[in-house]
């Protein structure tokens, strides 16, 4: 699948490749069209947000991308990459500690232990969490889940990283420094990124290309390419302009699902 | 890989999570004060019931057969200074812990292949759960039948009680496992054995450990009935002790079994709620509403 890591030596073209991919959800009357003929790359290092509304398909087209789930028709490739999935609920493990959360992709690929200590005390120092390693998800606040999964997504050493709203339910002051954060590892580590959010500013604020995402069925409606400079703010004049322009197309696509 | 440290945010974030963190815990109460705090509604629980006996004595309630309290715990006393009781509660015990441990082998094993074998799953999952509501006693005659009066036949009983349960316990912590988890082991990798070991046993351990309470409980039924009727001789058990009193109509000794056998029983009950509090504190699950 994407995720083989023997397949590394293969790495071709786009980082994501998205080929008129659909997919539907049961079958007959009941049958739920979740995503029609979506076409979307992002180039190696890239960073892309998605945006759309509730239920318009997002984590569905990520969980295909990371090979949890199988298209109803169409092509989705990542070139032999790694990919890692962080998900819209931190997801972590409620009975291992913090470190050993970020440890398990490690262990999962066979990491010695040695090695692993030291990539974990890495890891949590770059979500700023060294202190917290020692305590269980339940002990820790929703914004420090985040960072705990930020870093164990990180620690399966993806070249392709999936985010599913993965701040949404932060502060705004934790979000801006989180951003901070994953736009200095994104540059150092040369990622590829799908970032899925329904923030527009925020899609604005990370993505070199922020694509819309139209509902019911999901469906690529447009597309923006953001090519002022880094790192810029959330409420900067440029980041608001653009977003005004993109909820302005997203309006207007709301507009027209309603003839 | 080089350390990569952010430092602009660094700072910030480490002063928010300061903000973020959670009030500091109470100071722990000295452990006397908290297991008296556990302690003294049972206390409570044991004089009312000591008080109603007492009452219904003084009552004159079947006064020729139904001693009173003062009678029944001397008459205990005494034979907790015999070694034959003792023998007796080893006898009892041992059976428990040999028939509890087969039981664990086969409900898990039965468990485990029942939660993964989707066919299976629905032919003997309603099956399991049918079997539990068997009362012990119906597998009593059948194992006497099937091993005469052995100790094979009382641990047939105990098996046949506790194993659907553990099973039981193993199937509702597999029909509960949260996808979500099961998805996040397979995105890093994780695969049958290494996907069963760090995502499946754990998240099924608390519905587990229920299942093994829960067996326990009804294996010590099945084990004190079993031992009631299946008498070996030169085996005394606390069946047998319950038995001979029933025959001679010694209800003071019979009393005294009884108590003996519920002290067993909230002995071990308290052990399985040890682990079982551990674990659920562990897994984030307790609840801390009440501290
Ligand atoms: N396993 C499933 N079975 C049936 N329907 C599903 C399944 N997964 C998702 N759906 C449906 O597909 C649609 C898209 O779901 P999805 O979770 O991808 O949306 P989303 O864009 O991520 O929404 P949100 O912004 O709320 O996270 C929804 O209508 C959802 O009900
Ligand atoms: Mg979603």
């Amino acid at each position: 699948m994407t995720t083989d890591p023997g397949l590394d030596e293969t790495r071709t073209g786009a980082a994501i490749r998205i080929d008129e991919v659909s997919k539907t959800f049961g079958r007959g009357d009941t049958a739920l069209v979740a995503l029609d003929r979506v076409s979307l790359s992002v180039a190696p290092g890239e960073f892309v947000c998605l945006i759309g509304a509730s239920g318009c398909g997002k984590s569905t087209l990520l969980s295909l991308v990371a090979g949890l789930d199988a298209p109803s028709s169409g092509e989705l490739s990542t070139g032999g990459r790694r990919t890692a999935l962080m998900f819209q609920e931190s997801a972590l493990f409620p009975w291992l500690t913090a470190a050993k959360n970020v440890e398990m992709p490690l262990r999962a690929s066979g990491v010695p232990r040695a090695e692993r200590r030291e990539r974990v005390a890495e890891l949590l120092d770059l979500v700023q969490l060294s202190a917290f390693g020692d305590k269980r998800p339940h002990e820790l606040s929703g914004g420090m889940r985040q960072r705990v999964a930020l870093a164990r997504a990180l620690a399966q050493d993806a070249d392709v990283l999936l985010m599913d709203e993965p701040f949404g339910a932060l502060d705004a002051m934790t979000r801006d420094l989180l951003h901070e954060v994953l736009e200095g590892i994104w540059r150092r580590r040369q990622l590829s990124i799908l970032f899925v959010t329904h923030e527009v500013r925020e899609a604005v604020r990370l993505g070199d290309r922020v694509v819309l995402l139209s509902s019911r069925p999901g469906r690529v409606i447009g597309e923006f390419g953001v090519d002022f400079e880094r790192p810029r703010g959330m409420d900067s004049a440029q980041t608001v302009g653009l977003a005004i322009k993109i909820k302005d197309r997203l309006r207007e696509e709301i507009v027209r699902h309603g003839h | 890989m080089a350390i990569e440290t952010p430092q602009e945010p660094a700072a910030a974030l480490a002063g928010l999570d300061q903000l973020e963190l959670a009030p500091p815990q109470q100071a722990k109460r000295h452990i006397l004060a908290k297991t008296w705090a556990a302690a003294w509604p049972k206390l409570l629980a044991l004089v009312l019931a000591l008080v109603i006996w007492q009452l219904v004595y003084l009552s004159g309630f079947k006064s020729a057969i139904l001693p009173g309290p003062a009678t029944t715990l001397t008459d205990l006393w005494h034979q907790l200074h015999h070694a034959q009781l003792w023998s007796a509660i080893g006898t009892t015990l041992r059976r428990a812990v040999i028939g509890f441990a087969l039981a664990l082998v086969i409900g898990t094993v039965v468990g485990a292949l029942v939660s993964r074998i989707r066919p299976l799953r629905a032919a003997v999952g309603s099956l399991i759960t049918a079997l539990q509501t068997l009362p012990s006693i119906v597998w009593v005659p059948f194992a006497i039948i099937l091993f005469g009066a052995t100790t094979t036949a009382i641990l047939f009983v105990v098996v046949m009680t506790a194993a659907p349960a553990i099973a039981n316990g193993l199937i509702a912590g597999a029909d509960f496992l949260p996808p979500l988890l099961l998805r996040a082991g397979k995105t890093m990798g994780l695969r049958r054995v290494s996907l069963y070991r760090h995502v499946i046993m754990p998240a099924t351990l608390p519905a587990f450990v229920t299942g093994l309470k829960q067996g326990w409980a009804f294996g010590w039924h099945g084990l004190i009935a079993g031992e009631v009727v299946v008498i070996i001789l030169g085996q005394p058990s606390l069946g047998v002790f319950l038995s001979n009193d029933q025959d001679q109509a010694d209800m003071a000794g019979a009393i005294s079994i009884i108590l003996v056998i519920l002290a067993v029983g909230i002995a071990v009950d308290l052990l399985f709620n040890l682990v079982n509090g551990r674990i659920r504190r562990r897994w984030g699950v307790a609840d801390n509403s009440a501290s």
